[in-house]
């Protein structure tokens, strides 16, 4: 049995010069539910890019067993569901069934079985209902669950969400979280939120400045106040 | 400070980017207007109006390396113009046996293409230098100098205003699309779907940029409102030229018309 | 391979060299009256209060540009956007909106040329529209209120939009005689003729977003301006003259060469004007060799002697750092 993600040494400067990974090293085992915290800046967006191949940075990342480089990034990209910080940008379809169905349709699915991966994958995020809806209609919340089942449809082993519950009201937010906490896959979940990263996440990554400074079980770290606090983080 | 990696602006302190955009954008405009009326062969004049490129980007601490690489960026149109060196009727350089055919190369046909890649090579460097030196605020007072509409400099500054934001929304949703492009382990799946499905996915991914900037357009609209736009686009007046400025100008578009004279004389 | 520079991704954006001052100039003048007077337009129909509207649209169809589609061995289609402008502002406000893309693509990218960019205006904007205009509204006045209508309208629109300009740009270059009529016109017009298939499609996509979103951004009403009918005949005409002018253009270059060769004239005839001058530059060389050579000494002492004084200067300002510093 492989990790779902190992990363070893990875460096990675902007175009600009700046550096935004110095020497990150991280292994997720399969199921495992990882929360990467750190304040802004701190090189989370960038770390999680480099896991579909977006970004390619010097060092070694293998992802679900296979190493990411451009032959397999085709295979990665249909075993890696990422899910954007900002719902609009993955969805670009007049209705939300051609989003969803997008993952599966590209992948070059017989139309039967991209409909029973799209039922399936809305039946999981509880919007079986929206089939039809015109996606641009909905409100935050139901655009993050769509935008989750978007990547669900295709099947993959691994969940990455960057900034889940940014900007979703108390109720939607905490419905959010109960279909996380339901979902067995591996999950990748990059936040500001620590009272939901104390709830559903055992294990917990901080990063600072681009480099990982602390990575252990979430009780333990969210502990240690001075820890927190020295990398602009609070104590929920 | 943060700059779009596209934007071309290069903040500086050279001679050129001090000096007025107002001058610049009409100098930039007259030494083009020059290239363009440059007899074609006429080569001791484009030999020194390259020479006053590669001045002005020495002088604007841009380097000339810079320049010519972007220089070269806009070159590939020039192939369009390589069917006149078959065409250009005149006495016959080579003959080139193709198949069953023979191409033949004329000198004026020659004369006439490099005179055209010449010209557009020498001007796109002059535009870019204008684009890496001046701040497009300047730009638009030297566009409002020229008596550009009100209006259409109003459009031209909001366009400023999104288009990086714009352009990141652009990436983000094709980063998005390639993020969940995957292909499947089953052997017998071809990956990429049908080529009308791709377009039409490209397509609703304009349309949802489109939509999400009108209705962006709507509150900034209200915005405008909230501080006290009455539909009346007001600009503050344009500063005076010092004299400097005006020496310079004089200066350049003097050397300019005696360069089109002697090229008269080709 | 003489087809290639046809192929690259934007060769709708003419660079500056490459249309002769008088084909530059002419279209100067006719871009800047349409404008003046879709500005005027604007103004009366709708008021000031589109500007926020059209310049975000316009960032927007910048942006929309970028969002590409493979198509086949490294290839990939995209969006020009006159059509799809011209369908959600209606004409006069989208010829100000792809005067602004077009205008910050030539002043900012260097997509296209600053004396061409008259041309680019012309041919994106004003023409792109016009024909756009003439075909969306048609087809929409044909299908009534049906959702068809605006589909159909949206692809045809578009892909006449392409081919229109496509075919203006051949015309122009051939008219500056920067490539011969008879391989331009054919080469662009059966490339843009697939091209324009891509930006069909592509409006076809954004025009279902937004039908299924905002329907009310697409209700026909808003086709109907004022001076729209005056559009919708220049748009026909436009797409008439280019269809009937690019065929005979193309067959007989002569026609085409006759008309280049008048223009030809009428740069020549300052020609006498110079004869009084000396058939020399600097006196005593009559030889243009000799001309070139020395132009070519004179122009690099030139440089030389501003990258000197350039290095020179900043020794010293770097000196006069240092000794402020210590």
């Amino acid at each position: 049995m492989h990790h779902s993600i190992e990363i070893e040494q990875l460096y990675y400067s902007y175009p600009d010069g700046h550096q935004a990974l110095r020497g990150v090293s991280l292994h997720v085992e399969p199921c495992e539910k990882v929360a990467l915290v750190g304040p802004n800046g701190a090189g989370k967006s960038t770390l999680i890019l480099h896991l579909n191949g977006i970004l390619n940075g010097r060092g070694q990342v293998r992802v679900a067993g296979l190493p990411v480089v451009k032959e397999n990034l085709g295979k990665i990209r249909a075993r890696v569901g990422m899910v954007f910080q900002n719902p609009d940008d993955q969805l670009f379809s007049p209705t939300v069934y051609d989003d969803v169905a997008f993952g599966p349709i590209y992948q070059g699915l017989p139309q039967e079985e991209v409909r029973q991966r799209v039922e399936k994958a809305l039946a999981v995020v509880n919007m079986s209902d929206y089939l039809q809806r015109v996606s641009h209609h909905l409100s935050v919340g139901e655009k993050k669950r769509i935008a989750i089942a978007t990547v669900l449809s295709m099947d993959p082993e691994i969940l990455i969400l960057d900034e889940p519950t940014a900007g979703l009201d108390p109720r939607a937010r905490r419905s959010l979280m109960k279909l996380l906490e339901n979902l067995d896959i591996t999950m990748l979940v990059s936040s500001h939120d620590m009272l939901m990263v104390r709830e559903l996440f055992p294990r917990m990554v901080i990063m600072d400045d681009g480099c990982i400074v602390a990575d252990g079980p979430t009780q333990e770290l969210m502990a240690d106040e001075a820890l927190l606090n020295a990398h602009g983080l609070e104590k929920p | 400070m943060h700059v779009h990696f596209l934007d071309p602006y290069r903040p500086g302190s050279s001679p050129i980017h001090q000096l007025d955009a107002r001058v610049k954008l009409i100098l930039t405009l007259a030494y083009i207007l020059t290239a363009a009326l440059t007899p074609i062969g006429a080569w001791p004049v484009y030999i020194l109006l390259l020479a006053w490129a590669v001045t002005i980007e020495i002088l604007s601490e841009l380097g000339v390396g810079f320049v010519l690489r972007r220089a070269a960026l806009a070159l590939p149109f020039v192939l369009a113009a390589l069917p006149v060196i078959f065409t250009a009727p005149g006495a016959a350089l080579i003959h080139l046996p193709i198949g069953p055919w023979i191409l033949t190369i004329t000198l004026p046909g020659v004369e006439r293409f490099i005179s055209i890649a010449l010209k557009s090579w020498i001007s796109v460097q002059m535009a870019i230098v204008l684009a890496a030196t001046t701040s497009f605020p300047d730009l638009l007072t030297a566009m409002r100098a020229i008596k550009v509409p009100r209006l259409l400099v109003a459009i031209f500054g909001l366009m400023w205003r999104y288009l990086f934001v714009l352009v990141d929304e652009a990436l983000r949703l094709m980063r998005a699309r390639l993020s969940r492009s995957g292909e499947s382990d089953r052997p017998d799946l071809k990956a990429g779907g049908a080529l009308i499905w791709r377009a039409k996915v490209a397509g609703g991914m304009a349309g949802s940029l489109f939509l999400r900037a009108i209705e962006r357009s709507d509150r900034i609209y209200m915005a405008m409102v909230a501080r006290g736009y009455d539909g009346e686009v007001r600009a503050a007046p344009l500063p005076r030229l010092s004299r400097r400025d005006w020496l310079t100008l004089w200066l350049c578009l003097g050397l300019l018309l005696a360069l089109l004279t002697s090229a008269a004389l080709f | 391979m003489l087809l290639a520079p046809f192929l690259s991704p934007q060769p709708m954006h003419i660079p500056d060299g490459f249309l002769s001052p008088l084909v530059s100039i002419i279209l100067w003048v006719f871009s800047i009256l349409v404008i003046a007077y879709s500005l005027k337009r604007v103004n009366e129909d709708l008021g000031e209060r589109q500007v926020p509207l059209m310049g975000v649209l316009a960032a927007a169809i910048f942006a929309g540009q970028m969002l590409n589609f493979t198509v086949a061995g490294g290839t990939s289609g995209h969006l020009m956007g006159a059509a799809i402008a011209t369908i959600l502002l209606g004409p006069w406000a989208a010829i100000l909106v792809m005067t602004t893309v077009v205008g910050v693509q030539a002043l900012i990218f260097q997509d296209g040329g600053l004396l061409a960019l008259g041309a680019n205006i012309f041919n994106m904007g004003v023409i792109g529209v016009a024909t756009s205009y003439f075909v969306y509204r048609s087809i929409r006045r044909i299908a009534g209120e049906k959702s068809w209508g605006v589909f159909l309208g949206g692809f045809l629109a578009a892909w006449i939009s392409i081919v229109v300009a496509a075919l203006a740009v051949a015309l122009q270059l051939a008219l500056s005689r920067t490539s011969p009529a008879n391989i331009a016109i054919p080469a662009m017009a059966g490339i843009h003729a697939l091209i324009g298939v891509g930006e069909g499609l592509i409006t076809i996509g954004a025009l279902a977003l937004i039908y299924a979103a905002r329907p009310d951004l697409l209700r026909s009403s808003k086709q109907g301006v004022t001076g729209g009918n005056a559009l919708w005949v220049g748009g026909l005409a436009i797409a008439l003259a280019l269809a009937i002018a690019s065929p005979l253009a193309s067959s007989h270059p002569d026609g085409l060469e006759w008309v280049a060769e008048q223009q030809g004239f009428l740069n020549t005839a300052r020609g006498p004007l110079y004869q009084i001058i000396p058939d020399y530059v600097f006196p005593g060389i009559s030889n243009q060799v000799a001309a070139t050579i020395l132009a070519g000494v004179f122009g690099t002492l030139i440089v030389f002697g501003v990258a000197l004084a350039v290095a020179y200067s900043r020794r010293k300002r770097r000196l006069g750092e240092v000794r402020q510093t210590q």
